[in-house]
């Protein structure tokens, strides 16, 4: 009984020290736990899928790492030297790559901005064409690829029956290397486009009217209209279509797996085939996260470079 | 303001009189764009016509437009070539549970981002959003590599757990934080004062408002998962757990030819459910994609 006396103080003291902590903390510290509780899947989510595999593939680029040989050792830069100096491989595919985005983002971004500024109009029918424009769009890689293909066959695919009726003796589209990289990127384009034609048309249609209409009034042609008023008014919205776009163009690789699996002779090979040809049908792991290294640094270095090249180019930003 | 702008709206766009000449005004327009049309559409009813055609009658010269039976025996063999129906399924699943997974993660935290103050909110907020710009290609050999270790090959739990954490989750986080920070708080100050807890106010009150947003990103998540290709084709080689994109590359002979009419017939039957569906809720599709479009 004495004994348990001095204890009773004591236990009440860690009691309202609980109180205090735990059962009735601060209002701002119930709402900050709950945040926390509330984002937690996806910040844990993104750590162990996305974070912690960014920091694994530049740790595995730095290793003689082989699915099939059982190989882990560390090897320092040897695989970005091979890259840069002995794959005979490495700068095609580069210059691939190279190729297929400057032919893919401008005719996307160009052909989009068109479609959408035909649409723009009070025209009967628009929304049909601007459902048909789109409908590529939801419709799979895979599937899309598919179809071209067939379509692309040598002389008996259904676009080389369509030029002949011109005249045209068109080529094995997807066996001759020029033709197969012009193939690949306009299918690519038909298939994407309808996606930067509506982000346009939604930008398109806030541009308020009275700003067009004033200035048909105070004497402007179309083109001087488009010029001035239209095009400083969507300059930030085609910067970041350009962006995603180019980013976009990185990742084509059902297109390519199905259409061309990088050839014929390596012209369709891009850093995005290359890489799972490297990975998964060599399983030479090692080499193709310095190969994933690569792209990872052509996308921070595009995306940095648009940012601040935005502040300079774009005139209005909200 | 508005009885101002009748007269001038009456001035520019004329009754219904004149609008047979009004419709002359757009025929060149109409034209071009009819023309521009034809490599869109044009694939898919090519598809469609060779999905009835006999291997012989595809690459006729000159072409037939329609085929001269519809065989329909196409679809049945493409059942028949291998599990077809079974791939179908898989795709069907996998796509449901990552819209669904993508759904919670994503609404949860994109509107405790917008919503709730805690500290370096801003921090992981830009720290998520960086993922945006890496393309997945970048992560999928660690990942691979992890999987294997997990034992998780040759399972559909790469695909379904992945892209619920990876930057299309991220885009719907991003979708949905925007959603709330554009609507107006004062519904879930009024459930507050009601006696709501914090979750109520959630669950209760800020979903249900959320519902346009959730919708889109709905629609974006399924064809992201139901259109995957890279992902399937790397964690996965069982004939049976192929996914749709799988099955479908896979109609060839052993020397790798496309067995074309039996590949057309099957993709013909994994596309038209998607596009019945986008003809039904063309707008809102394209609402979806145009609002998560514009994330700059």
């Amino acid at each position: 009984m004495t004994s348990t006396h001095p204890a009773a103080p004591q236990s009440s003291g860690r009691a309202g020290w609980l109180r205090f902590r735990l059962i009735a903390p601060t209002l701002q510290q119930r709402d900050s736990l709950f945040g926390y509780l509330l984002i937690a899947p996806q910040v844990f989510g993104f750590l162990i899928f996305v974070l912690i595999p960014l920091i694994a593939v530049f740790a595995f680029s730095l290793q003689d790492r082989n699915l099939l040989l059982g190989t882990e050792d560390p090897v320092g830069l040897r695989n970005y030297i091979q890259l840069f100096s002995t794959d005979p491989l490495f700068p095609v595919v580069l210059r691939n790559t190279l190729i297929f985005t400057v032919g893919l983002v401008p005719l996307n971004v160009s052909l989009a901005l068109l479609l959408a500024l035909a649409l723009n109009t009070r025209m009967r029918g628009s929304t049909v064409f601007r459902a048909i424009f789109f409908a590529p769009v939801i419709t799979s890689g895979v599937a899309w690829a598919i179809v071209w293909r067939f379509m692309l066959q040598g002389d008996d695919g259904m676009v080389n029956q369509v030029l002949a009726v011109v005249g045209v003796n068109g080529p094995n589209w997807l066996f001759e290397p020029g033709p197969a990289m012009a193939a690949v990127i306009v299918t690519r384009v038909l298939k994407n486009v309808g996606l930067n034609m509506i982000i346009f048309l939604a930008a398109l249609q806030n541009i308020p009217r009275e700003l067009t209409e004033a200035s048909s009034i105070d004497g402007a042609n179309p083109r001087q209209t488009f010029r001035r008023i239209t095009l400083p008014l969507l300059a930030p919205t085609l910067f970041v279509a350009v962006l995603v776009t180019f980013i976009g163009s990185l990742q084509v690789f059902d297109h390519i797996a199905l259409l061309t699996e990088g050839g014929p002779a390596n012209a369709t090979m891009v850093l995005i085939y290359y890489i799972y040809y490297v990975g998964f049908r060599l399983f030479d792991i090692g080499y193709a996260s310095a190969l994933a290294v690569i792209l990872f640094f052509i996308a921070l270095f595009v995306t940095i470079a648009f940012w601040f090249s935005r502040r300079v180019l774009v005139f209005d930003e909200r | 303001m508005n009885a101002e702008h009748v007269p001038h709206l009456t001035a520019t766009y004329p009754g219904r009189k004149a609008s047979g000449r009004r419709w002359l005004r757009w025929l060149p327009l109409f034209v071009i764009l009819l023309i521009c049309c034809l490599p869109f559409i044009f694939p898919f009813l090519w598809m469609v016509s060779g999905a009835f055609k006999t291997a012989a009658e595809l690459f006729a010269s000159p072409p037939n437009l329609l085929p001269d039976q519809l065989r329909w025996n196409n679809f049945v063999e493409a059942f028949e070539y291998q599990p077809f129906a079974r791939h179908y399924f898989n795709s069907l699943y996998i796509a449901v549970l990552v819209t669904l997974g993508t759904l919670i993660v994503a609404s949860m935290s994109g509107y405790a981002f917008a919503r709730i103050r805690f500290p370096l909110r801003s921090v992981l907020f830009i720290g998520l959003l960086s993922a945006l710009m890496m393309p997945v290609e970048v992560t999928i050999i660690p990942n691979f590599y992890f999987m294997t270790q997990l034992n998780l090959i040759n399972t559909h739990l790469p695909l379904i757990i992945l892209p619920i954490f990876g930057p299309n989750s991220i885009a719907a986080m991003f979708l949905i934080r925007q959603f709330f920070l554009a609507f107006p708080r004062e519904l879930e100050e009024a459930a507050m004062i009601d006696g709501l807890t914090r979750w109520g106010i959630f669950w209760r009150i800020a979903l249900p408002i959320a519902r346009p947003v959730l919708a889109a990103v709905t629609i974006t998540t399924f064809l992201y998962s139901w259109n995957a290709f890279l992902e399937p084709l790397v964690f996965v080689d069982d004939l049976q757990l192929f996914t749709l994109s799988l099955s479908l590359r896979n109609f060839r002979d052993t020397y790798g030819v496309p067995l074309w009419n039996l590949q057309l017939a099957a993709t013909t039957l994994s596309i038209i459910p998607i596009l019945i569906v986008y003809l039904i809720a063309q707008r809102q599709v394209i609402n979806s994609f145009a609002s998560s479009g514009i994330k700059g």
